[in-house]
């Protein structure tokens, strides 16, 4: 508990993935924040990522 | 073979490339186009779907070679067949924006060393009033007889004497020079010149003739496009026999569908609605007089040069909109999420010397929904306005997902 104080205490420091808005937001308060892009995979269609997925594998990488 | 293999495979036939150009020959002889066919840009164009500048320039050509006297009697000669269209990538050829080429125009002889395959392109007109643009007046119809008259065999000539020009060299010297080789060309074409005019004194005894080829040549900062094009495609050619990879091979846009065409699935073309670009326009113009995008230029983008070398060529982010330095750096960081490698010879002296991004893999476009960005001339719509502005387009990730679900079938995931 003590150590959840402690954090709420320190300076925040953000990672945001994909909605770059909510970076953007923080961003001009003041906080620091790296943003990393991301999106789903083919835009979050599941057949072609599954599709994506076994290609990958097909690759060995 | 895995996919990783082929691709590595595909990367090196793209990067090794050495194009040289040999020669400028009538396209009736070059790529035995027969006296009833009107090449264009793109992917294959039924008549109906052209979009009015393509037609105005294909009813340009048509009386441009005598076939017809007027539009209205060769538009009699399209609809009924006895004139046929084809798409310039089925002829060996490349045609910027509305891509036209009839038998009599000249045409450049690229050879691709290694390979010995060979990729052509017609001479570049200049700039306005110009039949890639859809414009069709008599002025335009001049310039291509003098083309083919005067300017084609000067050129041929000076070619032969000179024994090949190497072009892999040239490119790589005018992107330290600031060249993108899509719409900055400036460079390349003052070291072709520098190259070239030598051979044309040399070689053509008319003084006449060789002041109105420098002239011409000196005249249009976009004269090497055409050469960057027929070179690109010498290189992306033969990457379509490489079987397993997802390579990107060709990309090319007929102002109505966008297309591409992936090394591992030969010459199928995978089309979608071409968009319309983004950009500045001449005054006078706005986005409300542009064409959707054309033009077989693409293909210079898929060897790494055009938008994806934005970065080597800061003078061109304002010509076509796109803001500043730190854009261009962003594009061209955004291109390489969805390319196999860095090219070794095309190199970007403002990057720490890292190759530009190049070999574009539809696996990456798929996942990421990241697509190739390309730097365009932009037409206007009204048949015989010609250019109007430059911008940037994005292509359409419907050609990249209907190419990435074949190549899965193909591969048995489906």
């Amino acid at each position: 508990m003590a150590e959840i104080r402690d954090l709420f205490g320190l300076e925040l420091r953000v990672v945001n993935v994909g909605l770059e808005s909510f970076a953007a937001v923080l961003d001009s308060l003041g906080v620091t924040v790296l943003h990393v892009q991301w999106v789903p995979p083919a835009g979050g269609d599941p057949e072609r990522a599954r599709r994506l997925a076994l290609l990958d594998d097909e690759d060995g990488t | 073979m895995t996919i990783g293999e082929a691709n590595g495979r595909a990367l090196d036939r793209l990067t090794s490339a050495q194009p040289v150009l040999m020669d400028c020959v009538p396209a009736r002889a070059a790529l035995g186009l027969d006296e009833r066919t009107v090449l264009h840009s793109g992917p294959p164009l039924p008549w109906e779907r052209a979009s009015p500048p393509v037609q105005a320039a294909v009813l340009c050509a048509i009386r441009y070679e005598g076939w017809a006297a007027d539009d209205a009697a060769g538009r009699r000669l399209v609809e009924s067949g006895r004139v046929s269209l084809k798409p310039c990538h089925h002829a060996g050829a490349a045609g910027p924006m509305t891509g036209i080429i009839t038998a009599s125009m000249p045409v450049f002889v690229v050879e691709n060393r290694p390979l010995g395959n060979r990729a052509h392109a017609t001479v570049n007109e200049g700039l306005g009033k110009v039949l890639r643009f859809g414009a069709n007046d008599a002025s335009v119809i001049a310039r291509l007889g003098w083309l083919a008259r005067e300017a084609g065999p000067v050129l041929g000539v000076a070619l032969r004497e000179a024994g090949g020009l190497d072009l892999r060299a040239l490119m790589a010297q005018a992107i330290r020079m600031g060249d993108e080789m899509h719409q900055r060309n400036i460079a390349a074409s003052a070291l072709l010149a520098r190259a070239l005019l030598p051979h044309v004194a040399r070689a053509v005894p008319d003084t006449g003739a060789v002041a109105r080829i420098a002239d011409f040549i000196a005249g249009n900062d976009q004269f090497f496009l055409n050469l960057a094009m027929a070179a690109a495609k010498a290189a992306a050619d033969p990457c379509l026999e490489i079987l397993g990879s997802t390579m990107v091979a060709t990309m090319a846009r007929n102002g109505t569908d966008f297309g591409v065409r992936v090394a591992g699935l030969g010459d199928r073309w995978f089309t979608a609605p071409v968009n319309t670009p983004e950009g500045l326009y001449f005054p006078g113009f706005t986005a409300a007089d542009a064409n959707p995008d054309m033009g077989d230029s693409a293909i210079v983008e898929t060897v790494g040069l055009g938008a994806f070398a934005m970065a080597a060529s800061p003078a061109v982010v304002r010509f076509v909109g796109a803001g500043g330095f730190r854009d261009a750096v962003r594009v061209t960081e955004e291109m390489a999420e969805i390319t196999l490698g860095e090219h070794p010879h095309f190199r970007m002296p403002n990057l720490d010397d890292r190759g530009v991004p190049v070999g574009i893999d539809i696996r990456k476009v798929v996942e990421t929904g990241v697509t190739p960005l390309i730097n365009t001339g932009i037409a206007g719509r009204t048949p015989g306005t010609g250019q109007i502005g430059a911008g940037m387009v994005r292509a359409p990730l419907a050609c990249f997902e209907q190419a990435l679900d074949a190549f899965a079938r193909l591969q048995g995931v489906a």
